[in-house]
């Protein structure tokens, strides 16, 4: 017996919303039944995880907290992965923004420097970001070495220099010896939007992104230029784009984003440099890019879906004593079944039994 | 074996209302088709007639969605190649399905149950190659060997399982017209023996050389069963496309004008490791003619279309030089800026995306178009392009704005022909305009290039398809082994001459160009 996969003439809007829907019921469903395997209820956890999150104002005010970062790097990557570039290094370019933009915040630690240092800082981050993530895009273009091992690694050379600037030149002397560094000043804060609100303006810039990256996508030469390069490489060759120059823009861009996401939650969020500045959101970013297919309206939703699954997943691993791990599970879960839908929707699938052959 | 005999009269396969349906797409509608023992039949048709579709189903390959097979008067179920080759089926395909690195008595050891040793194979290559004239050195590796010398290890795989049909898939594609004949000549010698042969081919000639039954597929449909021998080529060919297929005007040639393209001393290393060098290729084309280049696949064309486009760069910017400008070391965009156009072999992938629209797919040689501005794209003018484009070339498309991919060959072809056309080049460089595409696709393709070229533009045509040179150029060369034969014009060749040059044979005799 084997599968068949025959491509569907007719696969409508209509049908594609209607499997995304399928899709989360059926990840629901799954986690659902993994929580009754380990002796909770679905159903409170269900509560847990969705419905007290959405209905509380704080808890909605974190959701777009923790979906900020998330949508920023994922719409950076979005530029890669249509170009068919594999940019797995996020989380490394987001550390390296946060340290060049809080090296910035820490030298003007105590001077009353003015409404210079923020907008800098920002620009810093980007640049820091985009420094980052042109290293394995210089490798590839220059020697071909596969972007997803150098981009990956260059992840744990990032945080371990985080690592080693907070507990050594960069620790803050009156911090008991803890490995961070000073309280950014007011001036490298990144302010939040409503007076005493939890979000910052970090939130504004993912929106700029959003709506940024839907017109170059959609309307410019560059977006199809990015398309052409991933659906059909030599005939991007043909129509005059090099595929060198594809790979530094969109790393650069990438890269770029993920830094501004991290300088944003440093200087926005946390407020310091600390050995952890990021739940994995660089990783994470990459099931959001793909969750909402690469179209920056779908990231931005997605975006918001997966910071949930990350709040109700603090809390349940409170008031239920479920796992952590849990809700990565239940992201991957998630992936897997929009992605199967994804297929089902654009593919009619047979099973094929084979007669008898003589 | 000796049960299996079947009387005499009963055809040796007979398919009875075959259909497949991948869609809405019927590719075959109640094909019935049967096939004497020893008998050479043609099964002919345009691209895209359901002819693929009909081998594939009798090699196993796919299934149909209705219909029988008889073997030998015995319903069959083919459910796999390999079942086909246990009845006595053998399939040479289009695209050979080779390993370079290895050698030849490998290459075909592997195609091959486990009980064929390879000094087994070995032992009987030679024989088979002695039988059928069908020379092959064991220990070659297959990367060395020419496009004919790989047929007919194609074609000995199958013979070595004795075969009791052997199907041919449009095997003189890639062939001299030399090597083309010595085909024929083991074909024939095959038949004699008893074996049948279903012959799959556009070429009309040849299938009058060959057979004296041809069916003739047109839009999944059999349309007639006839002897090629008692038709004329151009009633085949009407039956075929369905229409009576017009010959193609050619006007006196204007006296050629200014120099649109002059490629001087162009010298290129390899890309790949199969790659073909170019070495010290000389040639003009000037405004008003049509300059073909002939030759075996493999011998450089491609790499000489990279040069040309811009898509490889040679070191020179003299070595080609477009409308007056040293353009050799300009990227595929100031080419076509300098007026300069560009149709490469490949349809899927190369000169369309097959996954995009076809509207998208004018953005693909946008520079020299009016669809974007400053960087933005100007998705109406594009959508409008794309829309006079399938008006003017008889694109038959979908409704709407289609994906590249969901277009027939031929349809396709004129559609990415027309794409460059219809932004009137002053230089239009096309590698194998007409390949894979059915006749009256090919008829109108090469009509607009003839047109162009009078209108006053240079057009530069590399083919494999001598028949179509001959119709449309003005003069030719021919590539062999990355070195270009002198330039001549067109009624100085014969095909011999063009023959011998695809060889090599005319370099090594005369020795005119030798370094």
């Amino acid at each position: 017996m084997r599968f068949e996969l025959t491509p569907r003439t007719n696969s409508s809007t209509v049908m594609r919303i209607f499997a995304s829907i399928a899709a989360f019921i059926t990840a629901f469903l799954i986690a659902g039944f993994v929580i009754w395997l380990m002796g909770r209820s679905p159903l409170a956890a269900f509560d847990v995880y969705v419905l007290q999150p959405l209905s509380d104002p704080w808890s909605l005010q974190e959701l777009i907290v923790k979906a900020t970062p998330m949508a920023l790097i994922a719409i950076g990557l979005s530029y890669c992965f249509r170009a068919n570039l594999w940019n797995i290094g996020a989380e490394g370019q987001y550390v390296i923004g946060a340290v060049l933009g809080g090296w910035l915040a820490l030298r003007t630690h105590g001077t009353d420097a003015g409404l210079w240092v923020l907008p800098l800082m920002l620009l810093l981050g980007i640049l820091g970001g985009a420094l980052w993530g042109l290293i394995p895009a210089f490798l590839k273009t220059r020697f071909g070495v596969n972007e997803i091992l150098t981009s990956l690694m260059l992840v744990y050379v990032a945080q371990l220099t985080l690592d080693y600037l907070v507990r050594g030149p960069w620790r803050d002397p009156q911090g008991f010896n803890f490995p961070q560094s000073v309280t950014f000043d007011p001036a490298a804060t990144l302010p939040p939007i409503l007076e005493a609100g939890r979000v910052h303006y970090g939130a504004v810039f993912a929106a700029i992104a959003v709506v940024v990256t839907a017109v170059i996508l959609g309307r410019t030469l560059f977006g199809y230029r990015l398309k052409l390069t991933g659906d059909a490489p030599r005939a991007a060759r043909f129509a005059g784009f090099s595929s060198k120059a594809t790979t530094l823009a969109v790393f650069a861009i990438s890269g770029g984003l993920a830094g501004l996401a991290g300088i944003s939650e440093v200087s926005g969020q946390i407020g310091q440099l600390q050995p952890s500045i990021s739940p994995g959101y660089g990783f994470t970013a990459i099931t959001v890019a793909f969750l909402g297919r690469l179209n920056p309206i779908g990231i931005l939703v997605a975006s918001l879906v997966v910071a949930l699954t990350f709040i109700g997943g603090e809390s349940a691993q409170i008031m239920l004593k479920l796992p952590l791990d849990l809700t990565q599970a239940f992201q991957g879960i998630l992936l897997l079944c929009v992605l199967a839908a994804d297929a089902m929707v654009s593919y009619r699938i047979r099973f094929v039994t084979r007669g008898g052959g003589k | 074996m000796k049960a299996d005999v079947p009387p005499s009269g009963t055809p040796l396969v007979e398919l009875k209302g075959i259909s497949k349906r991948y869609g809405d797409l019927l590719a075959n509608n109640g094909i019935d088709l049967s096939i004497e023992p020893g008998e050479i039949q043609a099964l002919l048709g345009e691209n895209g007639a359901g002819k693929s579709t009909l081998v594939k189903i009798l090699y196993g390959v796919i299934e149909p969605s209705a219909g029988v097979i008889r073997w030998q008067g015995r319903p069959v179920t083919i459910g796999s190649p390999v079942e086909a080759r246990a009845l006595g089926l053998g399939m040479v395909f289009q695209h050979f399905s080779l390993f370079d690195e290895l050698s030849v008595a490998e290459n075909i050891a592997v195609a091959l149950s486990s009980e064929w040793s390879l000094s087994k194979v070995r032992e009987k290559l030679g024989e088979i190659s002695r039988t059928y004239g069908l020379a092959l050195d064991a220990d070659r590796a297959v990367w060395t060997l020419s496009a004919g010398e790989r047929q007919r290890i194609e074609i000995v795989r199958c013979l070595l399982q004795n075969p009791r049909l052997l199907i041919l898939d449009e095997p003189t594609s890639v062939l001299t017209p030399q090597e083309a004949e010595h085909l024929f000549t083991t074909l024939d010698r095959l038949s004699a023996e008893g074996c049948s042969i279903l012959y799959i081919s556009h070429k009309l000639e040849e299938v009058r050389r060959l057979c004296r039954r041809a069916t003739i597929l047109r839009a999944g449909r059999v349309v007639a069963t006839i002897d090629p021998r008692a038709s004329s080529a151009r009633e085949i060919a009407a039956l075929m496309v369905g229409s009576a297929v017009g010959e193609i005007r050619t006007d006196a040639p204007h006296h050629p004008q200014g120099e649109m393209l002059r490629v001087s001393n162009l010298s290129m290393p390899p890309a790949g490791l199969h790659g073909q060098a170019l070495r010290d290729i000389s040639l003009v084309a000037r405004a008003g003619e049509i300059v073909g280049i002939a030759g075996v696949a493999g011998n450089g064309q491609s790499e000489l279309f990279a040069a040309l486009s811009g898509e490889r760069l040679p070191d020179r910017a003299e070595s080609v030089v477009i409308n007056g400008k040293p353009s050799g070391t300009l990227g595929i965009d100031p080419r076509r800026r300098l007026g300069a156009a560009f149709v490469p072999e490949e349809r899927l992938g190369h000169a369309a995306a097959p996954s995009h629209s076809l509207s998208e797919n004018t953005l693909i040689s946008h520079a020299a178009t009016e669809v974007s501005r400053s960087g933005f794209i100007l998705m109406n003018a594009a959508r409008r392009v794309a829309r006079s484009i399938v008006q003017s070339f008889d694109v038959r498309t979908p409704e709407g704005d289609p994906q590249a991919r969901k277009l027939s060959g031929g349809n396709l072809q004129k559609f990415v022909i027309g794409r460059e056309i219809i932004r009137r080049p002053k230089l239009l460089i096309v590698d194998q305009p007409t390949w894979g595409v059915d006749a009256g696709a090919a008829r109108l393709i090469r009509q607009a290039l003839v047109d162009l070229a009078r209108e006053g533009s240079a057009v530069v045509v590399v083919s494999q398809d001598l028949d179509e040179l001959f119709e449309v150029a003005d003069r030719m060369a021919v590539i062999h082994q990355g070195t270009l034969s002198p330039l001549k014009p067109i009624g100085e060749w014969t095909k011999e001459a063009v023959g011998l040059e695809m060889l090599g044979v005319a370099q090594a005799q005369g020795g005119v160009h030798a370094v």
